[in-house]
């Protein structure tokens, strides 16, 4: 392996650019998944009712829908081949069991979603509303699908499960497909994401209904769907809470240190508290080995020991005891970092080894305990790469902050649907409606959050203790991938302002009731 | 099922993805025709909303491709894609532009102009038939990159054209422009096919860039394949999996497996009464369908022709040992068996996209259609 060979600055750009690809990305698929479920009930109150009313509500929110789901599609497949572009070596290692995920999202999800959706658009004058109807559902169940399908993929990313490492091809090799379609983080992951993207999709509707009532122009309309997002949205709200509590509990079983970062937790214990708030400064990693706790910390007393283990005595490790190697309540050991590292670098010297052994015929017994040696260190082979222990903590005031946004963001929204459901007059005022409207970019800035909060927290990992991301990557030049990162940035950006400005205009202009 | 079988199953699942793709680039063919067939701002608008049914089965073949080349053959994946880098993102860069410049083009606050994004669907048009084509070409004569297997296995570029050197071999951009033509050819097929407007049939606007189209097609075409049936291919011991060069190559790989060879003609007839029964005939609107078969037939025997057989199908220039065969590139027999039992899908995805298709395409595309239809590009 050539790994010194790695332009250093190409795994940032590498990582700048797959991030930016999933940031846009993620800018236009949960308004897909949230305001597909909504334009449906819509669609099915006309199949139901035959009121004209309903229909050019549901083909008013199809447009926006539609307006939104083109740039979704163009940011989408740029992700998928990015896997190979910018990261081949991590393409190899893990496509035997990452590659399925993808390749069933596009033969069940999209061809699904592709389908419908042009009948959805085109259809209205020339299938049956039946026909209609069931394509309009088709198409939001084709993008849930697709959803569930690259979760999985990133779930497997976040917690590596139904597989193992053939030393004979130097991969990782699938051996339970249901483990890795059925894994508890992929499940949680999916719930809490569509749930985040519905809350998304209700905050829209609520918001844009919102400025009509401000406008007084399309009364009927902006009332009905108001309601309509606002229940969607309240209910998506409640769910949203179970499956955050459960989600945080998974993260805490399989990724502890993703915790640690989100709580600036440097020295963990018992009977945790949760903090609310504290003086990080966000521009500097914080000095995790020498404080115990960061400064002019707000708290609730045992809230994260709860949230982490469903016990409010139970016991959550900080970044220092992961670094420095702890007991689990059930009397298991966590190694420390260096032992991890002494193993993971044993499994590497000694796969090389076993090829070596292999390709000059050596004896059977050499051959089997080379095996041994390297099937009981194979899960820390990542480690083998590490240098420091800095390496190993992800950028705590970015997955901190982030947290809090992305619960602090919650609370406002089931607010802002308590208001939308039982005082809707308020909506009406002029700073109410408003501040209605302004929860629609507060929304995105929410979501976004939930997204860094996943993702940064995994950092350095690829996959999780598996492979870091300067061993993932490809061989290309840093200025290669560079450009291509400005031009993307460029590129999506001058598209997004053209949506923003279309979208505006459709808004502008309002249903044809 | 042996695992030999699965290697080979899921090699024809990929070459028929890639035929399909190839098919379905008549969007692109006929998107890159847009200002010669349509001479007045209401003719482009035809021309766009008669694509813009389909652009999304492109789309979604293309990103399918991948998906199902990734999980099959991972090893390509990570070589072609991490090291043909400049080559595979000016693919996803035009069909990028082209995902949009439908939606955004005719709508207000289209902050570009709708000329704008009809040029970026010119322009996609041209880069995506033309690329993809290139790229196909190199699984007959090569790439320029190393497979090196050290305490990972690593794939690199051997030089700094990261996936550009591949315009350069005149075979390559010989193919790449065949596709493009015949990308053309099925796009004014379709056209044909959907508008029904007395104005761009009465003056021949459709059937007349077929001419040009399809005598560069055919001259591009027929001499790649009389390269790659004189040419040396790359071939593989299935025993020892050593990598050699053998004489003729591709014409013992059709003469061995003459199914194949019946296909070819097959689909070179079917794709040639399509076009000339469609320029002498101009009531005659099937042309689409039977030029269409023909390609999806041709393309996927081609295809075919660089993997079975003990074929190398992506071979390296750089390092003969490093090529890619079906049997050192694929994922493991589990993860392709487990494909397969998903691939059976297929048969249930195709017939409701035949339908949905059937329903939409029940009434031709005319102007007084667009101006009713509640949504129009």
């Amino acid at each position: 392996m050539t790994l010194l060979s790695i332009d250093p600055a190409a795994i940032d750009w590498a990582r700048a650019q797959f991030a930016l690809t999933a940031i846009y990305h993620w800018l236009f698929v949960p308004l897909t998944l949230g305001l597909g479920i909504i334009m449906s009930i819509m669609e099915t109150k006309y199949y139901r009712t035959g009121s004209p009313f309903w229909r050019s509500t549901a083909q008013y929110w199809q447009r926006l829908f539609g307006i939104n789901f083109a740039m979704g599609v163009a940011t989408g497949i740029i992700l998928e081949f990015e896997f190979g572009t910018n990261w081949s070596n991590y393409s190899y290692l893990v496509g035997d069991i990452f590659g399925a995920p993808l390749a069933i999202e596009g033969i069940v999800a999209f061809f699904m979603e592709s389908t419908f959706v042009a009948v959805m658009f085109f259809g209205w004058e020339k299938v049956s509303k039946g026909f209609h109807l069931a394509s309009t559902w088709l198409t939001t169940l084709g993008a849930t699908i697709s959803a569930w399908w690259i979760l999985v993929a990133n779930s497997w990313m976040q917690h590596p499960v139904g597989q193992q490492f053939n030393p004979d091809t130097m991969r990782n090799e699938m051996t339970s497909f249901l483990d890795v379609a059925l894994s508890p983080v992929a499940v949680d992951k999916f719930i809490h994401t569509v749930l985040s993207a519905w809350v998304l999709g209700a905050v829209f509707v609520v918001g844009v209904s919102s400025w009509y009532l401000l406008r007084k122009r399309h009364m009927e309309f902006a009332t009905k769907s108001l309601r309509v997002g606002a229940v969607f949205g309240l209910i998506s709200s409640a769910l949203i809470m179970l499956s955050g509590h459960h989600s945080a509990y998974t993260v805490a079983q399989t990724q502890p240190m993703k915790l640690a970062a989100m709580e600036a937790l440097y020295k963990g214990g018992t009977d945790q508290p949760l903090t609310l708030i504290a003086g990080i400064n966000p521009f500097q990693q914080p000095d995790y080995e020498a404080a115990d706790e960061p400064p002019l910390k707000l708290a609730v007393p045992y809230a994260l020991s709860f949230l982490a283990t469903n016990d409010v005595n139970g016991y959550v490790p900080g970044i220092r005891d992961i670094l420095d190697g702890y007991t689990k309540p059930d009397g298991t050991v966590e190694p420390s970092l260096d032992e991890k590292i002494e193993r993971g670098q044993r499994a590497i010297t000694t796969l090389a080894e076993y090829r070596k052994a292999k390709a000059e015929g050596a004896d059977d017994s050499i051959i089997n305990c080379q095996l041994s040696i390297i099937n009981s260190n194979i899960q820390y082979f990542g480690y083998g790469y590490v240098k420091d222990r800095a390496q190993v903590v992800p950028y705590i005031p970015v997955c901190f902050y982030a947290f809090r946004i992305m619960v602090g963001g919650g609370c406002l929204f089931v607010l802002l649907f308590l208001i939308a459901l039982w005082k809707p007059a308020l909506l009406r005022g002029r700073w109410m409606g408003v501040a209605a409207i302004f929860c629609i970019p507060i929304s995105y800035i929410v979501s976004e959050a939930g997204w860094l909060v996943a993702e940064f927290g995994r950092q350095p990992w690829t996959i999780q203790d598996m492979l870091p991301t300067w061993v993932g990557v490809s061989q290309v030049g840093s200025s290669a991938v560079m450009v291509t990162f400005l031009l993307f940035l460029i590129l999506f950006t001058a598209l997004l302002a053209v949506e923003i400005s279309i979208m505006l205009r459709a808004i502008k202009k309002g249903p044809n009731t | 099922m042996s695992y030999l079988f699965l290697q080979h199953y899921w090699c024809f699942i990929v070459a028929l993805l890639a035929a399909l793709l190839v098919f379905l680039m008549f969007v692109q063919g006929a998107n890159s025709l847009i200002f010669s067939i349509g001479k007045t701002a209401d003719e482009r608008r035809l021309i766009v909303n008669a694509t813009g049914r389909k652009w999304e089965f492109t789309f979604t073949t293309l990103v399918t491709f991948g998906g199902a080349f990734f999980a099959s053959y991972p090893l390509f994946y990570s070589t072609s894609f991490g090291g043909a880098y400049w080559l595979w993102m000016l693919i996803l860069f035009s069909f990028v532009l082209q995902a949009v410049s439908y939606e955004f083009q005719n709508k207000l606050g289209n902050l570009l102009g709708t000329r704008t994004f009809q040029c970026l669907l010119v322009l996609n048009g041209i880069l995506g038939p033309l690329l993809l084509g290139g790229a196909v070409a190199t699984f007959f004569n090569g790439s320029n990159f190393i497979v090196e297997r050290g305490d990972m296995v690593v794939s690199r570029w051997a030089n700094a054209s990261h996936g550009l050197d591949a315009l350069l071999n005149v075979w390559n951009l010989a193919l790449g422009l065949a596709v493009f033509f015949l990308a053309r050819i099925l796009g004014c097929l379709y056209l044909h096919n959907r508008i029904d407007d007395k104005l761009l049939h009465g003056h021949d606007q459709i059937i007349q860039p077929l001419w040009t189209n399809t005598w560069l097609f055919l001259g591009l075409f027929l001499a790649f394949l009389a390269h790659i049936l004189t040419c040396d291919g790359y071939a593989y011991d299935p025993e020892t999996g050593v990598i050699f060069m053998e004489p003729y190559k591709y014409l013992h790989n059709l003469l061995t497996m003459w199914p194949l060879l019946v296909m070819l003609l097959i689909g070179v007839v079917f794709v040639l009464h399509g076009i000339f029964w469609s320029m002498f005939h101009k009531e005659w609107k099937r042309g689409f369908w039977v030029a269409g078969f023909g390609t999806v037939v041709t393309v996927l025997v081609l295809l075919l022709l660089t993997a079975w057989n003990n074929t190398a199908y992506y071979p390296s220039t750089a390092d003969l040992q490093s090529s890619l065969t079906m049997q050192n590139s694929s994922s493991s027999e589990f993860t392709l068996r487990t494909m397969f039992y998903v691939s059976l899908l297929v048969p249930f995805v195709l017939a409701y996209i035949v339908y949905a298709w059937r329903a939409l395409d029940r009434k031709p595309i005319t102007q007084e259609e667009i101006s009713e239809s509640s949504h129009a590009y």
